[in-house]
């Protein structure tokens, strides 16, 4: 019946319209959606691309060997020894937290490590290696390779560790290498560094770090969905660290902790003619091989909070007024001045008084030391005569001569964080302390004494140009360079120096103050001088920090570091043709003269003496 | 004797491709053949999947002949039993279904057979067979004995669960209705109601189904998870660039990094190696296609075929529209292949008998009986 009532050309007629409204809005839709492909396939187009190659290619770096670190004689100090590590790739790993309590049980995980892997693991690309723990010893080698399959995504790899084969001996020198940190990774800048499982932390190891880490090499490896390698796309070389051949003379460096025998403090040798470091002493020393693979926090604390501060670089951090070991120096302004002559004498009566003030300087000896010239003013260590000079001379034109001797600056060795030593002056007074400059002041800064800030190395430099004829050169302690065992040494261009500024006959009344100093009876080292074999041009020093008066119930070894005694020697050998400078600071050490002195003497003689017995140049 | 025979064959073979509209036909083969190159570039075994999927486009291009060359007048007639055998299938599904996440297949010996696809076509004849008996635009009554004829499959197939060929079976029952006429006012109220429904549907969904929707959602919110096969769909695509990496240079695909890169991702391996170049062609192809066949549609002669021709062929854009968002991250994932170019038998072999009957309503426009 229904069918009666049926239009057809109606039911057509509708049929057309919605087929034709439908065609349109299907065209429509189709547009839509190739626009949609347009925008992903053009206007996105490389975003996509670089997403599809960082899908399929992995980069497997390859790690070159660290450089080795000999010494002026080949001997070697650092290399690198096989070891094993426990690396877990995250990605690859269903429950972290459960996979590290598993594996607490095969391999000793300290909450040092614990905490240094989750720290690792906040920062890292799910894909790349994290180091669970360095170092493995056997035992725990062999029980993971046991249970090995319990953790897939663990493993354990070889790699190479850092030795130090003289690890306290040189622990201020080469300093050490520590286990790359989230923050070192982020310094370098490129995430591919994060197979390194070492980086230098100090000394030498930080100050060349790039050139001993060597570049990185890596494949890019074609890789499916599960992590299956498919085949290398390409291959980058690594290239292994440059090997450094120090200026350090190992056997000097041995007889100079050994000449200190218990005794805190610093020592420097250095060739005045070139500059390099023959012996860098800071003592007390540390063994620089538990850094290596994580010190534990108990070594840690036992080390950082040792009143000695056995981390503390002496040489290149540390610093003390000069005392009378400045006063070569400053004789030399003197005569640079023209406000002295060698000849030139005055009176030492035991005490100085400014004109017109009424506070007495002193001298050593308490009756004085009569009348005194240049020569015998360095030899027997008057103050008089320099506290007299000082103020002749005025603080400004003083702090312009001891900046130049090379004083308040830094002396450019090739280490990272050398400090600069302070060159008391009414400027530097007024920027530190925002006071005035008084007289009294220009008079102790004659002795060394006061604001005076010196660190060894600043002192064994001026030590130096007095005795290479008045050349200020940049203190190094890598010599050599080669870029491979197989390329030859290059040797270090030597740094540009600077002319102190003063004549060879200056400096030969200065060579002969401090020659009379070690040889004539009347000479403060003349105990230590008397019976060498070589002539020894030399400058004892002592610096009380603390002021004789009133405190002399004090226990020096109780009181803070900063203010304890310290015995200071500085002076070269042979006087006429000076081979090293040696500068000794002996901490709470009495005076210059008895304990500094003959630690000084016994580096001289095994430098100078002991070389013919070593035997030279076995290069590895 | 001999060359009588080969008139006769001749004969034969020119009235039954008489049948046929060669343009649609070429069409249709040239998406084919695309299909084949997808598959022989995209698959572990390609001689295997080349021989399989062309073996079933054969099947699926005789079956489309046989249709073509079957008057609309016996289809009709045909279509209330073919409906109900079709419907019967379903819960044998259940039975004895076979499939990795949910029962689709029956396992017939020498063939899977998926009845959700059989119904893709037998909803729409249904639909086609009911409204062609009544007066039009649809009364009230007409759409309620509509709605329960695409309903109870509709849940059948849901149930199994395929969403993706539930929502292609309602899509042909809804445009069979809309060609039909049904008024505007009728189609806002639906509309709403659906979308009313909406947010009560999402509680009745699997929860994988939720997982596609919170995924689509924000993709980057489970990367390694329900989110990884739509990133990896979309670097597949954009990184295909204008000209596309070539063919058999999926990366994305080759390398695994794709799921299902031969079924419901084919598509994206195949924008991935022709580029968006190769994306316009097959979609002008695609386009092709159905306005021909709603052309076809509009010039049959009895509601039947129309309505049974256009929403079949409204069906197919719906197909596409939906694949081709879904691997570009434009819409949920749904499982609904990408027509004739992912792998799948039964698919193919459905959409081509749909074509048959396209084919048969237009050629058969001038034998009109009614």
């Amino acid at each position: 019946m229904a069918a009666f009532l049926k239009n057809q050309y109606l039911e057509a007629e509708l049929f057309r319209q919605r087929s034709i409204l439908s065609i349109a809005i299907a065209v429509l839709m189709m547009c839509l959606l190739a626009s949609g492909y347009f925008v992903l396939q053009v206007i996105k187009f490389e975003d996509f691309q670089k997403q599809a190659d960082s899908n399929r290619v992995k980069f497997k770096p390859t790690m070159p060997a660290r450089g080795l670190i000999y010494d002026r004689n080949g001997v070697l100090l650092a290399d690198n020894v096989p070891a094993y590590r426990l690396e877990l790739i995250p990605e690859q790993v269903e429950n972290i937290d459960l996979t590290i309590k598993q594996l607490t049980a095969l391999v000793s995980l300290l909450p040092d490590d614990i905490k240094r892997f989750n720290r690792a693991r906040g920062n890292s690309r799910s894909f790349l290696p994290i180091t669970v723990k360095l170092r493995l010893n056997e035992q725990e080698v062999a029980r993971f390779s046991i249970n090995r399959h319990r953790f897939p995504g663990v493993e354990v790899v070889p790699y190479l560790t850092r030795r130090y084969l003289y690890g306290d001996l040189l622990a201020h020198v080469i300093g050490y290498v520590a286990r790359l940190d989230v923050d070192d990774l982020k310094a370098m800048g490129d995430e591919r560094y994060s197979v390194l499982s070492h980086t230098g932390k100090t000394g030498i190891e930080r100050a060349y770090e790039e050139q001993l880490r060597g570049t990185i090499g890596y494949e890019e490896i074609e890789t499916n969905a599960r992590g299956r390698s498919l085949g290398v796309i390409k291959r980058h070389i690594s290239q292994a660290g440059t090997d450094l051949r120090l200026s350090i003379d190992l056997e000097l460096q041995k007889a100079t902790v050994a000449a200190f025998e218990d005794k805190t403090g610093a020592a420097v040798a250095v060739d005045p003619n070139t500059g390099e470091v023959l012996a860098m002493v800071s003592l007390p020393s540390f063994d620089t091989n538990l850094f290596i693979n994580g010190i534990s926090t108990l070594d840690y604390q036992t080390l950082s909070t040792d009143l000695s501060q056995p981390l503390f670089n002496r040489n290149v951090r540390g610093g003390t007024p000069p005392g009378s070991t400045i006063k070569p120096f400053v004789a030399l302004a003197g005569l640079e001045s023209g406000l002295r002559k060698p000849e030139d004498s005055i009176y030492s009566s035991g005490e100085f008084f400014i004109p017109g003030q009424r506070r007495g300087y002193r001298d050593a000896h308490k009756g004085g030391h009569g009348v005194v010239n240049l020569y015998s003013s360095i030899a027997e260590s008057v103050n008089t005569y320099y506290y007299k000079l000082a103020l002749d001379m005025g603080i400004n034109k003083f702090d312009a001569y001891m900046r130049r001797y090379g004083f308040g600056q830094p002396t450019g060795i090739d280490l990272i964080g050398e400090v600069s030593g302070i060159v008391p002056s009414p400027e530097w007074k007024r920027k530190r302390f925002n006071q005035p400059w008084y007289t009294g002041e220009t008079v102790i800064a004659g002795i060394g004494q006061g604001y005076w800030v010196v660190t060894p190395l600043q002192l064994a430099q001026g030590t130096a140009s007095l005795a290479n004829g008045g050349q200020l050169i940049p203190l190094r302690l890598v010599q050599q360079k080669r870029i491979g065992l197989n390329q030859p040494w290059q040797r270090q261009a030597k740094p540009a120096s600077k002319s102190i500024g003063a004549s060879a006959q200056q400096l030969l009344a200065i060579n002969r103050g401090m020659q009379m100093t070690m040889h004539s009876p009347r000479g403060t080292g003349y105990a230590i001088g008397a019976n060498a074999p070589y002539l020894i041009a030399g400058k004892t020093g002592t610096v009380q920090k603390v002021s004789r008066k009133g405190n002399i119930s004090l226990d020096p070894k109780n009181l803070p570091l900063n203010l304890r005694h310290q015995a200071l020697f500085m002076g070269y050998a042979p006087a006429g043709a000076p081979k090293i400078a040696v500068i000794v600071e002996v901490e709470h050490g009495g005076y210059g003269a008895s304990s500094a002195a003959p630690i000084a003497r016994k580096m001289m003689d095994a430098y100078l003496l002991g070389k013919s017995k070593r035997t030279v140049e076995n290069s590895p | 004797m001999i060359s009588n025979a080969i008139i006769r064959t001749n004969r034969f073979v020119s009235r039954i491709f008489s049948r046929v509209d060669a343009p649609l036909l070429l069409a249709l083969v040239a998406v084919m053949l695309v299909s084949l190159l997808v598959q022989s570039s995209a698959g572990k075994d390609p001689l295997h999947a080349v021989f399989a999927q062309g073996s079933r486009f054969i099947l699926g291009l005789v079956i489309l002949l046989l249709l073509a060359n079957t008057s609309p007048a016996k289809l009709r007639a045909w279509t209330p039993w073919v409906y109900a055998f079709t419907l019967s299938l379903m819960p044998l599904v259940f039975i004895f279904g076979s499939g990795r996440s949910a029962n689709l297949w029956l396992n017939l010996g020498f063939f899977y057979l998926q009845p959700g696809e059989l119904l893709k076509l037998s909803v729409p004849m249904m639909v086609a067979w009911y409204l062609n008996k009544q007066v039009l635009p649809p009364n009230w009554k007409t759409l309620l004995v509509c709605a329960v004829i695409v309903a109870v499959p509709f849940v059948l197939i849901a149930k199994q669960p395929d969403f993706g060929t539930g929502v292609l079976v309602l899509a042909s029952g809804g445009f069979a209705l809309f060609l039909a006429g049904l008024q505007w006012r009728r189609i806002v109220i639906f509309v709403a109601l659906v979308a009313a429904a909406i947010p009560i549907g999402y509680q009745y969904l699997m929860p994988y189904q939720k997982d596609r929707i919170n995924v689509f959602l924000n993709p980057e919110s489970s990367p390694q998870g329900a989110g990884w096969n739509i990133i990896q769909s979309k670097i597949a695509i954009g990184s295909g660039g204008f000209w596309g990496k070539g063919w058999g240079l999926s990366t994305q695909a080759k390398l695994d990094f794709l799921p299902e890169h031969t079924t419901d991702f084919a598509f994206s391996v195949f924008s991935e190696e022709w580029g968006w170049f190769g994306v316009f062609v097959i979609f002008c192809i695609y386009l092709f296609i159905i306005v021909r066949s709603m052309w076809m549609a509009i010039n049959a002669k009895d509601s039947y075929s129309r309505l049974l021709a256009g929403s079949l062929a409204l069906t197919f854009f719906i197909y596409i529209l939906v694949n081709g968002g879904m691997v570009a991250g434009f819409l949920p994932v749904v499982g609904v292949p990408m027509p004739l170019i992912s792998y799948g038998g039964t698919s193919a072999v459905s959409l081509l008998a749909g074509f048959g009957l396209i084919m048969s309503a237009y050629a058969h426009r001038k034998y009109l009986s009614d």
